[in-house]
């Protein structure tokens, strides 16, 4: 918690610039994985998947701070106001991000398409005319190679285990695929964001080429994705699963507003 | 009239050998690489710290340890967190090295392989030397340990699992 920062005007959470709006899609997608990957800790199948998934959120929700921080040099606003003082509806992860953990077939293939997803904007962003950005994602891609090789040897695992592994893996992907494309849905205020250079490429260009780099293991997998591309900017915290984890998130921080921790 | 004498900066370096890193202390934060810079005004003394992992929880812990370290050297301490370059493992001081080593830590693989265009640049390495027994059989149990930093192998030439300084 930071002093002298703003910490309840909501007009100035939500009414921001195309660049805040950037930064807010990628935090807020960064935090509610890791919160959802928090969930695991303890209960995961094997231990070493506990300390992995912890350690993963660990890095999201460190990823999330990095971007709130980002913002809040722009706005004023606390890092902490954006993370955990606003309505869930007010969140705009991707709606891939709404659902539930569900069982591990679903958490995998969700990471699956979600780390893939996000290496290919990644890769981009490093190319950021922001440089802040750039440089913050440069360092960032070096940490998502290790959640990169999680998901796909977890692919791989279960893929090598036709029968339950196998089908409930592949029935989680085809099912998560037509939220997974709104992480590349069009961003608020995206001309000018393209314009001068913040953002290097098109949201459409991404999503293909994310798209088309996925499809041999898809149709290995066996995964019927179908669904069309997003023409709406996100609004994943409107999802029906979110409220609860909302609810649990943010218990502490409205606990004691404008506590100092 | 000033309380403080001229510093230089090799002084200040020398003082930041004295700090630890808080989540394995055989080292220190010059060792570890994390200094990016140290930059001495008049009585204002700079130093940068480029993070080891963007969620390093010791950050804000490392920042404090260094600005009180330097608190008495000068008037006014100035400590901040950058990214404009980024830390790798690469930057771990070969004294660093020897220190982790000497803790039961293996240092990380150097150099880090560049990060390539593939989806999926297999970063791991095989056959880290046990730092215990130097045996070369060793096994990666799981890329994630007990820090971020940290990954956990198993060494079967002397029974023994131990954490590499992940190469990142």
């Amino acid at each position: 918690m930071t002093t002298g920062m703003k910490t309840t005007d909501s007009s100035l959470i939500t009414h921001h610039s195309s660049l805040a709006s950037l930064l807010l899609t990628l935090a807020d997608d960064e935090l509610v994985i890791g919160y959802w990957d928090t969930e695991w800790t303890g209960i995961a199948p094997v231990l070493e998947e506990d300390v992995a998934m912890s350690s993963m959120a660990q890095d999201e929700i460190g990823h999330a701070l990095a971007f709130y921080e980002l913002l809040s040099s722009l706005t004023g606003v606390a890092p902490d106001a954006y993370a955990y003082g606003r309505r869930p509806d007010e969140y705009r992860f991707a709606s891939l991000l709404g659902h539930a953990r569900g069982d591990w077939a679903i958490t995998m293939a969700r990471r699956y398409l979600y780390e893939t997803a996000d290496a290919v904007r990644l890769a981009s962003l490093e190319r950021s005319s922001y440089q802040p950005l750039a440089d913050l994602v440069a360092k960032m891609r070096r940490e998502e190679q290790y959640h990169l090789t999680h998901v796909q040897t977890w692919f791989e695992r279960f893929l090598a285990h036709p029968g339950q592994p196998r089908d409930r893996f592949t029935a989680a992907l085809t099912g998560l695929w037509p939220d997974a494309l709104d992480v590349f849905a069009p961003l608020d205020g995206e001309d000018e964001l393209l314009a001068d250079g913040t953002l290097p490429e098109p949201m459409t260009e991404l999503r293909a080429r994310w798209q088309a780099m996925l499809q041999p293991s898809l149709d290995r997998a066996g995964a019927s994705v179908t669904g069309s591309a997003p023409t709406e900017p996100r609004r994943g915290g409107a999802h029906p699963d979110f409220a609860w984890l909302h609810n649990e998130m943010t218990m502490v921080y409205r606990s004691q507003p404008g506590a100092e921790w | 009239m000033s309380t403080f004498t001229a510093i230089t900066e090799r002084e200040v370096w020398d003082a930041l050998q004295d700090v630890p890193d808080p989540e394995i202390p055989a080292i220190s934060v010059v060792d570890l690489g994390i200094i990016r810079m140290v930059e001495v005004d008049g009585e204002r003394v700079t130093v940068e710290i480029m993070p080891t992992f963007i969620g390093c929880p010791a950050i804000g812990i490392m920042c404090s340890d260094v600005r009180e370290r330097l608190s008495g050297m000068a008037a006014e301490v100035d400590v901040r967190v950058t990214y404009t370059e980024q830390w790798s493992s690469d930057r771990i001081t070969e004294r660093g090295r020897e220190n982790l080593r000497a803790a039961g830590y293996a240092p990380p693989v150097t150099p880090v392989p560049p990060l390539g265009d593939s989806l999926f640049p297999l970063a791991l390495h095989p056959n880290i030397p046990c730092p215990f027994c130097d045996g070369r059989h060793t096994r990666m149990e799981n890329p994630f340990g007990p820090t971020l930093c940290r990954a956990i192998f198993y060494c079967p030439d002397c029974k023994q699992p131990f954490e590499q300084f992940k190469a990142v």
